[in-house]
């Protein structure tokens, strides 16, 4: 069955599951009845082409989706067993566990200290924040370039830096499960290696879920890998719907993909 | 080749400025022309400035600022001093601010921040367009209507009170709009960010976004005050004008002096006196316009070098 996954995980190895999840924009679906089961302390991938429903399936792990007028889901996401889009749930709650960096550095006008700060106090954090700065920092890689500068704003870093910084902002809030959209995207090589040897440390503590562009980076970082396409909609309108191909450890997806269109994207026959 | 060769061949004096072509000739009468309205433009706030700096600028002293104004007379050198309407125009500016502020920064977050583009925050938004085109005079009628000629507040007749109400109402539109344009103003990537990490919508709105758009609401904040400071026509409706020094704990429920009415006031009186009054109280207040404008500017300006 097309879409449906195909990992032989046992429940207690899934954080987050999806359950036929279909979401659309508007009267128009942008991804349709996805089954996707995301090990925990792994790193996931997602990859497609542009326009298949990445993003939209990364924002609506933690509910960023609710930020944008008109977007609405059907179908279950488990995140623990517990379904996030259950009316009684928070969505502040959800993205207390589950946080995200974004594709544009986005650090907040404040000290570099006050970014990672930020998270934490909101939080109710009780702990040592010093200590919480310096350990989130060191985890993301960037304790070294900040650590003489705490005070200085965080825009004053380079772009590079910033998303390290945008990474430590959120593993300070000790999340459950970190997802990245394109985090590199914004980013030069040398700063893309570092932030990828960043997610080397992090899996040890964290589940992460990456959106990339990029197949390579795929193939260095991650655990398992989700192919992602789109097909025209039967209306015919020109409409696309994005769904998922196959989903399977990322050696399998690179070297023998079970699907024709796998192997057509991972060769770079399209996308 | 032959392109290289006719490049070579450019001469210095194809490249030279020639005065003499229509395109220069049409493009100096322009800037002349645009430069000498520019002079035009901002020649009457030099006249008023220095106009009201030699009438008025000449008459300050200690005893200004802190004597009474007396009434009109024919016999008089002196007709005192304006301390009680500066320290008018002091507290119904602040009553002005105290309720067009809150109301204001609100209304523009809810507009920024919670409203979904539907009729209810288009039509608060014309609303605020109407609002700030209407004349000062009419406010003045309004709030005296309502709340001079009924004595609603606390039987209060003419009063401080009232007259900071009409001016709030000026202030209003100036602060909802500079509150609404500056969040708009700040990064939708810092609003997820923030939401990202936990925040709930009030955290991200008072600890991220607000802080981020200080600048452009202080500074609009600062100047819908100076323009409230400078009213006339809603004072002369709600405040009226007082010979007295605000006291006691009727203070704000009484009539009350201000800069501007007094202004009005002793400027047609028939006698000298009174006349060269009205011009220090006019010096006076112009000053602190010119000031509170300055200060919106380096408000700006202090700002903006700490953020980089
Ligand atoms: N905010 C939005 N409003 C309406 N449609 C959207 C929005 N975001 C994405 N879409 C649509 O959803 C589809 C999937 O987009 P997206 O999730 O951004 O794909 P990807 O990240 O794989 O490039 C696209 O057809 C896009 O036009
Ligand atoms: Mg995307």
């Amino acid at each position: 069955m097309k879409g449906s996954s195909q990992t032989k995980q046992s429940d207690r190895e899934i954080t987050i599951s999806l359950q036929n999840v279909t979401i659309s924009y508007g009267n128009s679906e942008a991804v349709r009845n996805i089954y996707c089961d995301i090990p925990r302390g792994k790193v996931t991938a997602l990859i497609g082409p542009s326009g298949c429903g990445k993003s939209t399936i990364l924002r609506s792990l933690n509910r960023m989706n609710d930020l944008i007028q008109g977007c609405s889901l059907t179908g279950r996401v488990l995140f623990e067993g517990a379904d996030i889009y259950d009316p009684k749930v928070d969505p502040v709650e959800v993205r207390r566990r589950i946080g995200m960096v974004f594709q544009q550095p986005n650090p907040f006008p404040k000290s570099i200290y006050e970014n990672i700060a930020f998270g934490a106090r909101i939080n109710g954090y009780t702990g040592n924040l010093d200590e919480l700065v310096e350990t989130s920092l060191k985890k993301a890689a960037v304790w070294d370039e900040c650590k003489d500068k705490l005070n200085e704003s965080g825009c004053s870093l380079s772009g590079g830096q910033q998303q390290r910084l945008c990474i430590a902002r959120t593993i300070a809030i000790q999340p459950d499960v970190i997802l990245m959209d394109e985090p590199c995207s914004a980013l030069d090589p040398i700063s893309t290696l570092k932030i990828e040897e960043t997610m080397h440390e992090l899996k040890k503590n964290f589940t992460i879920i990456i959106v990339t562009h990029n197949m390579q980076q795929a193939l260095r970082v991650s655990d398992m890998t989700a192919f992602y396409n789109a097909e025209k909609l039967e209306t015919g309108s020109g409409g696309k719907v994005g769904y998922l191909v196959e989903f399977n450890k990322t050696d399998k997806i690179f070297n023998s993909p079970t699907q024709k269109a796998t192997q057509d994207y991972i060769s770079g026959k399209f996308g | 080749m032959t392109q290289t060769k006719t490049t070579s061949h450019i001469t210095k004096s194809d490249l030279a400025y020639d005065p003499g072509l229509n395109r220069n000739i049409f493009n100096n009468i322009l800037t002349f022309t645009t430069a000498i309205f520019s002079f035009v433009s901002v020649l009457p706030l030099i006249l008023v400035l220095s106009y009201v700096l030699i009438k008025g600028g000449s008459q300050i002293n200690l005893s200004l600022i802190t004597q009474l104004p007396e009434p009109p007379g024919d016999d008089l050198v002196s007709a005192g001093g304006i301390g009680n309407a500066i320290l008018g125009t002091f507290i119904v500016t602040t009553i002005a601010s105290i309720i067009a502020i809150p109301m204001g920064v609100g209304g523009g977050i809810y507009l920024a921040e919670y409203s979904n583009g539907g009729w209810f925050s288009r039509f608060i938004r014309f609303g605020t367009n109407v609002l700030s085109g209407v004349p000062s005079i009419i406010a003045g009628v309004c709030v005296y209507g309502v709340i001079v000629s009924t004595k609603i507040i606390f039987g209060a007749n003419f009063s401080g009170i009232a007259g900071g109400i009409a001016l709030s109402i000026l202030m209003l539109p100036t602060v909802i709009k500079t509150t609404d344009e500056g969040l708009k103003l700040v990064s939708d990537d810092l609003r997820k960010g923030a939401l990202g990490v936990g925040a709930s919508k009030f955290i991200t709105i008072s600890r991220i976004t607000l802080p981020t758009a200080f600048t452009p609401i202080a500074t609009g904040i600062v100047l819908a005050i100076a323009r409230a400071a400078g009213e006339t026509a809603p004072l002369i409706f709600t405040a009226l004008f007082s010979f007295y020094w605000p006291s006691g704990s009727q203070a704000l429920f009484n009539p009350i002096a201000s800069l501007s009415v007094l202004i009005y006031n002793f400027a047609l009186e028939p006698y000298e006196a009174q006349n060269q009054l009205a011009w220090a109280a006019s010096f006076v207040l112009v000053m602190l316009i010119l000031l509170t404008n300055l200060f919106s500017r380096w408000l700006r300006n202090f700002t903006s070098i700490n953020k980089s």
